[in-house]
């Protein structure tokens, strides 16, 4: 079984199953990775092509990397040396990209809804690698398959999601996946950061750090853009890391073996402090090796129909 | 040169009509109203002894006769953003969507903020336009909010009412300084009510919506902050205030407020804000950018409200046509706006008459009488001697909308392929027939 559709481009539209499906494929594909050689032909003879236009180097390469181990060929348009610089638009530089054959396009975009966009212009499928401040599925997706392989499943988790929620794609992912498999999320920062009415997508809201962190089993530290303070969200990086940082005194009050999740780059010393990035609760490390295995599972279900399993298991 | 109207319900809120008759028109006025059942070669034969021969026959059995529409907040885009529309254009599309008069915003390129701007769209829409143009000058230069425009030589240039829509005034100080030069000649001020502060890079309403799609919202305090200031500066001024676009359920209670105390103040609502709500946004079309942007469903019900009880008077399009190259891209980068004059009136009809929110003398009043009487025009009635400007409307023809059928250059509407009752099949300016059967 495969997934039936043509994109995914947010958890909002997935179900359960699809989730469950993409995770489940996840953990042969983990192997692969620990291999000697770590190269399948399962997508050989097909094509991903990465279009950013926001600066990523993890994503990029995490998705670059999956398609190469899958066997299939990648190219890569960086918007900084592509002709959108000279004005083209984004419809001309999508079909420009679709006629030259690719088969999946991997789109990072600053406006949200622009994977929409490319998914309605474009005949190939389009995986979002994130979208303006709506979602970031993989990103999610990887968030869960690390804390499923920790804790074995969701239910009754109390996930919480710390930090500038307001401007954040990682956030809103997580959310969506998270409720659909049964977790308890918990959403907390500066009510400047706070998107209004988040509370109906049925997490909690907080604005006392120490609140949300009790009992936690997970804790998902958001990067912290520091042009963000520029704008007057909050008054000073200083005081930030004083409410919100989540420092070893803050992680006590979750449970003792609670994990700690940051989706990279990290701001040591701001939105969480370097002991706790580099202490065994952290999975920030790992985090990184289950995206390309995430992102594996994701380019194989959609490509290949889950119709052959050559080469996986 | 005569016409003959036949037929149709007369509704003119402003005589307080509303019979089944014929309307006669004569040297593009009106002539004579004759009630059904009364002899038509009677009353036609008063005025002309032979006049089967020149008399124009336009048949309106079962149809609705109105004074012709008016839209008192269109942009038509020239000079400066012919590509977007021209006045050609643009009157073309108010004739096709039953429109009779309309009146145009300033911001074009060069802005109409000196006299040479307003008599060359006056001069224009002569010789290029199909129906009435009245040109609204800037409040200040450049619509840049910082000093006064020469008003009194706008005014004497044609200038209908003063606005810098599309940008508010910001400087509190400057708006106060407007409302009083205004009483040189009791002109009306048209506000565009947005605090820039609180809407800067919006791109939708902010809410649950908003908050979904990821999108940076425009709170409706933005404007009713704004629609606040501007009503206080009234009052303390005593002049006349006439509210752009109203969005919010909050600047229906505002208005509603000041006029209970008596400040001398008017308003306009959109097709589009009564018929959609943020949810729209949903699909990512950037069809549904607008500003003031589509609101909550609560927001929606108070303008339908404030509608029926009379706190909002007018009905608006503010038509703002694009070019389809600027409106296909990622949705922050599109510009806002909704090409409105084609689809106006069966929106209105679909909305408010089908679902019987206001009476269709009231909803007639607010596409007529009402913008006429605020904006100090000559027009909104069908009294004999008047000129002639009629719209025939039939109320049980219902079509799809097709954006490729819009004569405005502008295709940018959300209703594209929507199925809509209550179609305008006539236009006549100074009883000329400008548009027929949609065909202009």
């Amino acid at each position: 079984m495969g997934l039936n559709r043509k994109d995914v481009l947010g958890l909002q539209e997935l179900t359960a199953e699809e989730i469950q499906l993409i995770l489940d494929t996840a953990v042969p594909m983990k192997d692969i990775l620990s291999r000697e050689i770590k190269k399948v032909p399962t997508l050989r003879g097909k094509v991903v092509a990465t279009l950013f236009y926001e600066p990523s180097t993890r994503t990029r390469m995490s998705f670059e990397l999956a398609a190469k181990y899958m066997g299939a060929d990648t190219m890569s348009l960086a918007v900084a040396t592509s002709s959108v610089q000279k004005g083209e638009s984004f419809r001309d530089t999508a079909q420009t990209i679709e006629s030259m054959g690719v088969d999946t396009v991997i789109l990072r975009h600053s406006v949200s809804g622009s994977a929409q966009y490319l998914a309605k212009i474009v005949k190939a499928s389009v995986i979002n690698g994130g979208d303006g401040t709506r979602e970031h599925p993989t990103q999610a997706l990887l968030d869960m398959f690390t804390i499923r392989e920790k804790r074995g499943s969701f239910a009754g988790m109390k996930v919480v999601i710390l930090g500038d929620i307001l401007h954040s794609r990682v956030a809103r992912s997580n959310i969506w996946g998270l409720t659909k498999m049964g977790a308890e999320v918990r959403v907390v920062g500066p009510p400047t950061l706070m998107p209004p009415e988040i509370d109906k997508l049925g997490v909690k809201v907080y604005y006392q750090a120490e609140d949300a962190l009790e009992g936690a089993d997970v804790i998902n530290v958001l990067r912290l853009q520091l042009e963000r303070q520029q704008k007057g969200l909050f008054p000073t990086v200083r005081e930030y890391h004083q409410l919100y940082g989540l420092t070893p005194a803050r992680l006590k009050l979750a449970r003792p073996d609670a994990l700690v999740l940051h989706p990279g780059p990290m701001n040591r010393g701001v939105e969480i402090a370097p002991e706790v990035a580099d202490s065994p609760q952290s999975t920030i490390v790992e985090q990184v090796a289950n995206g390309v295995a995430i992102r594996m599972a994701l380019l194989y279900l959609l490509m290949e129909g889950g119709s052959s399993s050559e080469g996986i298991s | 040169m005569k016409v003959l109207v036949k037929g149709g319900r007369v509704i003119d809120p402003a005589n307080g009509l509303d019979l089944v008759a014929d309307v006669l028109i004569d040297q593009g006025k009106i002539a004579a109203i004759i009630p059904d059942g009364q002899s038509q070669a009677d009353a036609a034969g008063g005025a002309d002894k032979n006049p089967s021969a020149e008399v124009t026959v336009i048949e309106a059995t079962g149809k609705l006769i109105v004074p012709g529409l008016i839209d008192m907040h269109v942009h038509l885009r020239e000079p400066g953003f012919e590509r977007k529309e021209t006045i050609a254009s643009g009157t073309r599309a108010a004739a096709r969507g039953g429109f009779t008069s309309v009146v145009c915003m300033p911001n074009t390129q060069p802005v109409a903020d000196n006299r040479a701007v307003i008599e060359f769209i006056i001069n224009q829409a002569r010789s290029t336009g199909v129906v009435n143009v009245y040109p609204i000058g800037a409040i200040t230069k450049g619509s840049r909010g910082e000093e006064l425009s020469e008003m009194a030589d706008l005014a004497a240039g044609g200038a209908i009412a003063f606005s810098d829509d599309g940008r508010p005034v910001m400087n509190a100080q400057i708006m106060r300084l407007a409302l009083e030069y205004a009483k040189i000649g009791d002109w009306l001020i048209i506000p565009h009510c947005e605090d820039l502060n609180l809407s800067a890079e919006g791109q939708m309403n902010e809410g649950y919506w908003a908050m979904l799609l990821g999108l940076k919202g425009i709170p409706a305090v933005a404007e009713e902050a704004m629609i606040a200031r501007d009503l206080m500066l009234a009052e303390m001024t005593g002049s006349r205030l006439h509210i752009a676009h109203v969005s919010t359920a909050g600047s229906v209670q505002l208005i509603r407020e000041a006029k209970k105390r008596g400040i001398r103040v008017s308003a306009e609502v959109t097709p589009h804000h009564l018929v959609l709500t943020d949810e729209a946004v949903a699909s990512f079309s950037t069809s549904t950018k607008v500003n003031p942007p589509l609101r909550s469903e609560k927001d929606r019900l108070a303008l339908l409200e404030g509608l029926a009880d009379g706190t909002i008077e007018v009905i608006a399009t503010d038509h703002a046509p694009h070019t389809l190259e600027e409106k296909d891209c990622e949705y922050n980068y599109a510009p806002f706006g909704i090409s409105g004059l084609e689809t106006a009136v069966p929106l209105v009809w679909s909305e408010l008459i089908e679902k019987k929110v206001i009476s269709l003398e009231k909803l007639i009043a607010c596409l007529t009488v009402n913008p006429a009487r605020i904006l100090g025009l000559a027009k909104g009635s069908l009294g004999i001697g008047e000129e002639a400007d009629l719209t025939i409307i039939d109320p049980e023809m219902e079509q799809i909308v097709r954006v490729d059928d819009f004569v405005s250059q502008g295709k940018n509407s959300p209703f594209d392929g929507w199925q809509l009752k209550g179609w305008p099949v006539a236009t006549i300016v100074k009883g000329r027939v400008v548009m027929k059967n949609g065909q202009v």
